[in-house]
């Protein structure tokens, strides 16, 4: 993909457990300690293009979040490269780029609660030398200013705001480090509906502005789709379908969407019926062979081809889809 | 015409914290017919958990119920000594709490734990009680509910252990059930399962059902009726569709248009400026005045008292509409 | 109303009139040992001062000196009072030497082990549970044998008994602040590690560091009376609160109970006073007891 601004390629994530050496001993003993390592992230590949904003959406456990932390630089890959503009976003167990920033899900743990906002906003530019220590104060209200809060704030600590201000603040201290990339994890899940709103639009005007590049992880199809030119649908760790937003959401590809997108209630739906997936989402320590869909698929046939052979992404519709029924 | 299960007036319960009062519940009404469901929706600090919470006297000190009234089948809840308030409650009403681990203990076997459910209310024999939870584990939709019965709630998932929380709180068939964002920490997919199976549940037992949400979308999937809190009260209250497509209430139609689903993708939405009052600091009046686009100061200094019919409420000087049979 | 966290500590603080009493007789008695040079009515250090002929005299007694003994006087003729005063300036100064290198030693290997993790939080945080589980009072008592007499020396081995506690909630508060977001977020701009335990690890764990440190100055103070008591700390020319009691100790049979009594109060007093202090921080830090 010639045109990709963050590259991720082959990508793989896995955790071990940490084990203390009770456990260890247990186990060389025969104790039934879990050692299996879990796959967080399977062998994702994708690219965002300069100035998009991607949708990641999937259920709680499918590796969104994971990968939208291998993405932005806080976690190392087991295998795989990630690139943003061509220039690894890490070397030798550490972070070596200031060109994405993170915007975390809760607001009220993500600012230090023993820092004032305005040394929250700068402390990351001083130590970076993208501000001149004379100018800070300056530079915190401009900030602050820039994502519609009062700049005589900057001296208050995070409890003295709200959550909607204080996800403000968050966004401001991304923005502050002047990134090409932003990753979004659940910005707006901890929110009110009225103050995620506010949020949204904030997002929208960043969007507009042309010049960053988002990573917007969400389980909030409703929101994705009104924020994101593209999605990524994510199941157990891998991709199972990615392609522009409305192409995705008015002709899902993947039985896995499809029933993703059914269990939405929806306001109009008034008292709908919900077609819900069967059964539960499995351990992503024991992921079904072939298709992982295959166990909870309406039109899955077994053996051949859904749990013989694992599906790739492969054109279909206006999008990718990794099902071998899809197009 | 039959009497209401639950016919709440006034109910009123405040906070004496460090900065002060907050009244987290002031003055909220409500009915509830036998076998209906009402929505209660409303943001964070709205007091809709109090409100739930108060239904079934649990409500902590600093916290305390200081007027108002509750029936449940014309008996007088509030007021009542904790003993006996105990014995109606899980048998005549009942809650399902966000955290399922609220409800169940992990250290008891399922089968134990609505064993000792039943007999607290019950004299019964071992049988007979392992008997009606697995009935009832069937009836929440849970696959073979004799072999669950002997698992231990860590061995479920999210969506399955609250699906065995709703079953404990179904186990005396209660006249009515407080479920307080039961779905909000569940995926879609396992939210919408449950939903399915509450609607079902409901219509087959005649059990009426409160269901406290912020989500809007989920409780007009629900819900017969709609009552929409802001700042300790109840600002609209009606049929859910009517709520939903007209509403009356300057801030229910604020939280609509806040949704994305209500807006073509891309472009901005219409947030309701400003945030929601600190229940210290309510302002006077109208608690909604300062937010709202409709607001004239001088009227709106008092508060509104709820017009319209009785299916039909809103607390708003200037409603946005007018039924046409009530305008005629 | 205050705007900055500790500012909203203090009024939160004030609500207590227990709390604000006993903080007001730490800082009463502090500031009377402090000044014990000029407000004591003898210096019981310098033997010229001392006569035989006022030894052991009841509290009210007025002395060759020509001024009164109000808590009377000591084996060797010392006024009780100015021997307090100065043995509550040895005391309050061995816990505050010990309490604050504990902290520091203790504090730093906690975060250290917390930030790390690994096998440093593992080899780090065994030692200290192995040293947790004797009583601190042995490895003192055994210290002090060993290392002798002397302010030095005392404070080594209070040190060395009370480090552990605070490495263990160094290193608890701060693994429980470094999985919260703001460290991560701290780390993904990057910030170099220093900055973070420093800068965004360090205050965030000092609240429970604060608490234990008031307790264990109290702790700090009984253990060198302890020790002082048994002849153990410190040396016949520093006399502290436990060795005053202990001198008395012997004529308590012959009903000179004054002699090991006053010290005793006036330690016990100290105690509590600090202990309370502790209590009422302990509490406000605490967000379960909020209210």
């Amino acid at each position: 993909m010639s045109d990709a601004f963050v590259s991720v390629a082959g990508v793989s994530k896995l955790f071990r457990p940490a084990l203390s050496v009770g456990d260890r001993i247990a186990a060389r003993l025969g104790a039934s300690v879990e050692t299996r390592p879990v796959q967080a992230v399977s062998d994702v590949s994708l690219a965002i293009r300069r100035g998009e904003m991607l949708g990641l959406v999937g259920e709680s456990g499918c590796g969104k979040s994971t990968l939208g932390r291998l993405v932005a630089g806080i976690l190392d890959p087991s295998a795989g490269r990630i690139e943003i503009d061509g220039a690894p976003v890490r070397a030798a167990g550490r972070k070596v780029t200031t060109r994405v920033q993170t915007v975390f899900q809760d607001p009220f743990s993500s600012l230090d609660p023993r820092m004032r906002i305005g040394e929250a906003l700068t402390e990351g530019p001083l130590a970076h030398g993208l501000v001149d220590r004379r100018d800070a104060t300056v530079f915190a209200r401009d900030r602050l200013a820039a994502v519609g809060l009062d700049p005589d704030m900057v001296g208050r600590f995070p409890h003295q705001f709200s959550g909607g201000q204080r996800q403000r603040v968050a966004i401001a201290r991304a923005l502050a480090m002047r990134p090409d990339v932003l990753v979004c994890d659940e910005p707006v899940a901890s929110l009110d509906v009225s103050i995620q709103a506010q949020i949204v639009n904030l997002l929208l005007g960043l969007r507009a502005g042309g010049d960053l590049t988002t990573l917007f992880i969400s389980h909030d199809l409703g929101i994705v789709r009104h924020l994101c030119d593209r999605v990524a649908v994510m199941y157990l760790g891998r991709i199972v379908e990615i392609g522009p937003t409305r192409s995705v959401y008015e002709d899902p590809q993947h039985p896995y969407t499809r029933s993703l997108l059914a269990a939405v209630p929806r306001l109009e739906a008034g008292r709908a019926v919900f077609t819900p997936a069967v059964g539960q989402i499995p351990s992503p320590l024991d992921p079904p062979p072939g298709c992982a869909f295959h166990p909870r698929c309406p039109i899955a046939r077994v053996p051949d081809p859904c749990r013989s052979e694992r599906p790739l992404l492969r054109d279909a519709g206006g999008q990718e889809a990794a099902c071998h029924f899809a197009g | 015409m039959t009497e209401p299960v639950l016919v709440v007036r006034d109910l009123a319960t405040h906070f004496a914290t460090r900065a002060g009062v907050a009244k987290a519940v002031d003055g909220v009404s409500f009915a509830l017919d036998r076998g209906e469901v009402l929505g209660l929706v409303g943001e964070s600090c709205s007091g809709k958990s109090v409100t739930g919470f108060s239904l079934l006297g649990l409500v902590d000190p600093p916290g305390r119920i200081v007027g108002g009234s509750v029936r449940l089948n014309g008996r007088e809840l509030v007021g009542l000594p904790p003993r006996e308030l105990r014995r109606v409650r899980g048998r005549e009403i009942a809650m399902v709490f966000q955290d399922p681990a609220t409800t169940l203990n992990p250290v008891l076997r399922i089968g134990e734990q609505m064993r000792l459910a039943v007999v607290a209310h019950e004299r019964v024999s071992a049988r007979a009680a392992r008997a009606r939870a697995a009935d009832v584990l069937r009836r929440v939709g849970l696959p073979e509910p004799e072999a669950r019965l002997d698992a231990y709630p860590h061995q479920f998932s999210g969506g399955m252990r609250q699906r065995v929380a709703i079953a404990v709180a179904l186990l005396h068939g209660p006249a009515v059930i407080i479920a307080d964002e039961p779905t909000t920490a569940l995926d879609v997919s396992v939210q919408a399962g449950i939903l399915a199976e509450m609607r079902s549940l409901v219509a087959e037992s005649g059990t009426a059902l409160v269901w406290i949400s912020h989500d809007l979308a989920v409780v007009s999937a629900l819900s017969d009726r709609l009552a929409v809190m802001y700042a300790g009260r109840i600002v609209e209250e009606g049929p859910t569709a009517l709520v939903l497509t007209a509403p009356r209430h300057p801030y229910t139609a604020g939280l609509l248009a806040s949704l994305p689903s209500q807006a073509e993708p891309g472009v901005p939405l219409r947030p309701i400026p400003g945030q929601a009052p600190s229940l210290l600091r309510i302002p006077e009046g109208c608690a909604f005045q300062p937010r709202c686009p409709r607001a004239v100061p001088a009227t709106c200094r008092v508060a509104p008292e709820p017009t319209g019919g009785p299916l039909r409420r809103a607390r708003c000087h200037f409603p946005l509409t007018l039924d046409p049979a009530e305008a005629a | 109303m205050t705007e900055t966290p500790w500012g909203r500590f203090w009024a939160e603080y004030r609500e207590s009139p227990l709390a604000v009493v006993a903080l007001a007789v730490v800082v009463a008695i502090v500031t009377l040992a402090l000044a014990a040079p000029w407000i004591a009515p003898q210096d019981p250090y310098d033997i010229a001062n001392l006569s035989l002929a006022d030894a052991r005299r009841p509290p009210g007694f007025v002395g060759s000196e020509g001024y009164t003994h109000w808590l009377g006087t000591d084996a060797q003729g010392r006024d009780l009072l100015s021997a307090i005063l100065y043995g509550l300036r040895i005391s309050i100064e061995m816990g505050l030497a010990a309490g604050t290198f504990a902290l520091a030693i203790g504090a730093s290997l906690g975060l250290l082990a917390a930030y790390r993790g690994g096998w440093v939080a593992a080899i780090v945080m065994r030692v200290v549970d192995l040293q947790l589980s004797f009583p601190a009072i042995l490895l003192a008592l055994v210290l002090s044998a060993l290392l002798g007499q002397g302010k030095a020396q005392l404070v080594t081995a209070l040190v060395a008994a009370q480090y552990a506690y605070f490495a263990r909630t160094a290193f608890g508060a701060a693994s429980a602040e470094r999985r919260k977001d703001y460290i991560e977020a701290a780390a993904a701009t990057p910030l170099s590690g220093r900055r973070i335990v420093f800068r965004h690890l360090l205050p965030n764990t000092l609240p429970p560091l604060v608490v234990v440190a008031t307790v264990q100055v109290a702790n700090a103070i009984a253990l060198e009376a302890t020790l002082s008591f048994l002849g153990l700390g410190l040396p016949v020319t520093e006399p502290s609160l436990g060795m005053l009691i202990a001198n008395g100790f012997q004529y308590m049979m012959s009903g000179r109970t004054w002699i090991s009594v006053y010290p005793g109060i006036a330690l016990i007093v100290l105690i509590v006073a600090i202990n309370l202090v502790g209590d009422q921080v302990r509490d406000q830090f605490n967000p379960r007891l909020k209210r």
